[in-house]
């Protein structure tokens, strides 16, 4: 399948030229296809971060390329504004970012910067709070009155108003609780079936991305290391912990088992998979 | 990128000049401003009070380029002083004039000096701002401005509001940078357009960044309380600012700079 | 020996115009032994931070009392003393950094409490140690990762040689090795010095590090207990808006398709020792 964003040999150097100087990103190469959710996992200072500022050009190359559709996204640094209404990005704590009167205004920036108006840019707005959860009635509320949780939706709403063909959002749910953090991955997931467009979550979690994401790309030391579907992925748990990362709780017990003698795979990584996987292995034989 | 503003930033290290008591530095500064511009106008001054400049630099161990870099942001100060100098100053010997704009040797003579003197200011301020932790910079001019406290003048407050102030640039440039990529995410363009265009688009920068820069107000108020923070009442300090050798022998070369500079003037060389 | 004792402790958020306010803390009776290791845990709003806040007298009971080392918090001429007692570490490790220095950032605790120079660099030197950042002692804060700022802040309490340590979601900002890095440092100080340690969070995780685990729902205290019991009740964390341990919620699936497992297994460890039980009978 054509990728919808191809990173080329992607370099990224900070502070060219003084005692600070360093490479975030060090000759990247990495394919994201249309329609997937695709997981980034790494620690912090793998590159994260900077990786996807260059996806919608708000940091340019150093080196390489960013072709999105095929083109590449500098080829008219003019049009780098229309790439970004084309490839939204929510940074972490991004309900720091607020500063309209009321939430629905706030929405508004994204569409309306790119010329929307009247009905059209309404019906945006709506069906963009739609997407996070947001009460119509909370519209007209000042973003400053709501909770954490809720001002959260509220800056993705403005984002994912600008219809992005891909949505990508860095640490989406940092400094949540647990019921926030599940019902605001739902929301993300629903978004991405009902739209079909392209979502990339960033993230610390390998549980949160083993959830979500059909496919997994691991950074660590400014590259990607790995890319595959989270079984392919957990199914080489060494390797992660190598690079300072771990696998999901239940891909341990399953890791575990495995080295125990059982004939059960090591990289199921869901509580339901494995529970099939026990039941069955229950039904057949018994014994460690 | 606003995070090459390097303004006044403290770079660690263990130097001479590091070592020096700030209320030391802060005379010696004094006293270098004074010699600047109670210097002739003329290179012998100049090159005398480069030479001292370079010689601080050596001994501080701080790299020149970083000192340049910091000249950045005063460019337009400094180019504006400049040509107002050279156009502006009186004098007989004119070299060129056309319309109203008239060009004379004296003007020439004077902006290149005055320009010299501001960016020899520049770094020598400069200079020690990188060797002296705001802290104990805060420290050396509350000592020094210590006697004041007997007029009432609140010198503790003013101190420890400027060394927060400072603590917290680099943490409010970060922030202003994340937040104008984030608005650039979603399409804000602060770049072009008309000045009240742009003057409206710094809206979606300002008020996020200011609201932010509220709640840090906040919290770290709580936070300074929570350790037990109550105004500089008893209060004792982590360092004891002690003039040690250097400080005198310090001293000694601050004034005899200045007897120099002084004695040029009087030989008016 | 207690360290806090909170009776009947009831606070408000002051009303904003036109609504009424609910009660953030509801009548909360607890005792925190000296030297013991609490996590207190609840969804967001669940009033455990309002908690916290009363440990150290940031707030003050609207009714009910709060007892520091049985320093009353609501007296005035306390607030000091409960303060040196009761260290707090808070949530953002960039709005509690002082100085910009570490070393000056740590004394800046003892030098308000008046402590001689000599002593202040003592303490500096001992609480940098404490906390694995001795060698950070001249660097500038805000070079330094979250999870570093974080063990600076608890540095800074240290060296008002606190009998506790309260650290308010300290945990919720930092990345997966930050918050390791603040779990090892208040553990290493609770078993080697003794510090009571109160730890507020989210991430259920953390709970296994401690010996009592509080729940907090609706200002009120919802559970009470040993981790290994209080983890183990899936239902129930999931209707206070938690949720249990991953080898847990394996358990309890097992458990619910007729398993023979207990669902004490907070390692995996344990929860694969469980499953070879249960498949071996």
């Amino acid at each position: 399948m054509e990728p919808i964003i191809r990173v080329e040999h992607l370099t990224h150097t900070y502070g060219e030229g003084t005692p600070f100087c360093r490479s975030a990103v060090r000759d990247m190469s990495l394919d994201i296809l249309p329609g997937e959710f695709l997981g980034i996992i790494g620690h912090t200072g793998s590159g994260k971060s900077t990786l996807i500022q260059h996806l919608n050009g708000l940091l340019q190359p150093t080196s390489g390329k960013i072709l999105f559709h095929g083109k590449d996204i500098w080829a008219d640094p003019k049009k780098i504004r229309d790439v970004r209404f084309r490839v939204g990005l929510v940074f972490q704590y991004p309900e720091y970012q607020l500063f309209e009167e009321t939430v629905g205004k706030d929405i508004a920036f994204g569409p309306k910067n790119m010329g929307l108006t009247g009905a059209a840019l309404q019906e945006r707005i709506e069906e963009a709070a739609g997407f996070v959860g947001l009460a119509p009635e909370l519209l007209e509320k000042s973003p400053f009155e709501l909770s954490g949780g809720q001002k959260r939706r509220v800056a993705i709403a403005g984002v994912i108003a600008m219809m992005p063909e891909v949505l990508i959002l860095d640490e989406p749910s940092a400094g949540l609780d647990p019921a926030g953090r599940d019902s605001l991955m739902q929301k993300i997931r629903s978004y991405h079936r009902a739209t079909g467009s392209t979502v990339v979550v960033v993230s610390h979690s390998m549980d949160e991305i083993a959830e979500n994401a059909d496919r997994i790309a691991v950074l660590a030391d400014a590259g990607v290391v790995m890319t595959g579907t989270p079984h392919e992925v957990f199914s080489r748990g060494a390797e992660l912990e190598a690079v300072g990362l771990t696998v999901p709780q239940v891909t341990k017990v399953a890791m575990e088992l495995h080295r125990r003698g059982l004939p059960i795979d090591p990289a199921v990584y869901t509580v339901a998979e494995l529970k099939a996987a026990l039941t069955a292995l229950k039904g057949g034989r018994s014994g460690c | 990128m606003l995070k090459d503003i390097t303004l006044g930033q403290y770079f660690p290290g263990n130097s001479v000049a590091h070592r020096l008591d700030p209320r030391t530095k802060l005379i010696l500064e004094v006293l270098y401003i004074v010699a600047l511009f109670s210097a002739n106008d003329w290179f012998v001054s100049y090159a005398f009070l480069a030479l001292v400049l370079a010689g601080a630099i050596a001994v501080s161990k701080v790299p020149v380029k970083s000192l340049v870099r910091g000249l950045k942001p005063v460019v337009i100060i400094v180019c504006f002083t400049g040509i107002i100098n050279l156009f502006w100053t009186p004098g007989e010997t004119v070299l060129f004039s056309w319309w109203i704009i008239t060009v004379n040797l004296e003007g020439v003579y004077r902006a290149f000096f005055m320009v010299i003197r501001i960016v020899m200011l520049i770094m020598g301020t400069f200079l020690m701002t990188y060797t002296t932790s705001p802290i104990t910079l805060t420290d050396g001019l509350e000592t020094l401005l210590g006697p004041l406290k007997k007029l009432r003048l609140p010198i503790h407050e003013l101190s420890m509001m400027m060394s927060i102030a400072l603590r917290f640039i680099p943490t409010l440039i970060e922030e202003t940078d994340k937040i104008m990529s984030a608005q650039k995410a979603r399409g804000a363009d602060f770049e072009t357009g008309s000045v009240l265009q742009r003057a409206k688009a710094m809206v979606p920068l300002l008020v996020p960044l200011f609201i932010s820069a509220f709640r840090r107000a906040d919290e770290l108020a709580v936070a300074m309380e929570c350790r037990c923070y109550h105004g500089g009442e008893g209060r004792t300090k982590l360092r004891v600012l002690r003039y040690q050798g250097i400080d005198y022998a310090a001293f000694a070369i601050g004034i005899l700079v200045i007897a120099v500079i002084i004695a040029l003037r009087y030989l008016n060389v | 020996m207690e360290i806090i004792k909170t009776s009947e402790l009831v606070y408000r958020y002051p009303a904003e115009e036109g609504e009424t306010s609910q009660n953030a803390l509801d009548g909360v009776d607890l005792t925190i032994e000296k030297g013991s290791f609490v996590v207190v845990l609840g969804h967001n709003g669940s009033g455990k931070s309002t908690l916290a806040k009363h440990m150290n007298a940031v707030l003050t009971p609207a009714a009910g009392k709060v007892l520091v080392d049985g320093l009353d918090t609501a007296e005035e001429e306390n607030l000091l003393e409960v303060r040196r007692r009761v260290g707090m570490v808070f949530q953002n490790p960039d709005n509690q950094i002082v100085a910009n220095v570490v070393e000056e950032d740590v004394a800046f605790g003892p030098e308000n409490l008046g402590v001689p120079t000599e002593e202040i660099q003592k303490r500096v030197t001992a609480s940098l140690k404490a906390v694995g950042m001795e060698k950070f002692a001249d660097h500038a804060p805000h070079m330094l990762s979250g999870g570093q700022k974080q063990r600076i802040a608890i540095a800074g309490v240290i060296a008002m040689t606190p009998e506790c340590i309260v650290l308010d979601e300290s945990t919720a900002m930092l990345d997966p090795a930050g918050r390791q890095e603040v779990l090892d440092t208040v553990q290493y100080l609770n078993r080697e010095r003794g510090i009571t340690v109160i730890l507020i969070t989210h991430h259920m995780n953390e709970a296994v590090y401690a010996d009592r685990v509080v729940v907090m729902d609706h200002g009120k205290v919802a559970m009470d207990g040993a981790p290994m019991e209080i983890l183990t009740q899936v239902e129930r964390l999931r209707a206070l808006g938690l949720s249990a341990p991953p080898t847990v919620q394996l358990l309890h699936a097992l458990r619910g398709a007729g398993w023979d497992v207990s669902l004490s297994a907070l390692t995996v460890e344990d929860c694969a020792d469980q499953i070879c039980r249960a498949l071996g009978a």
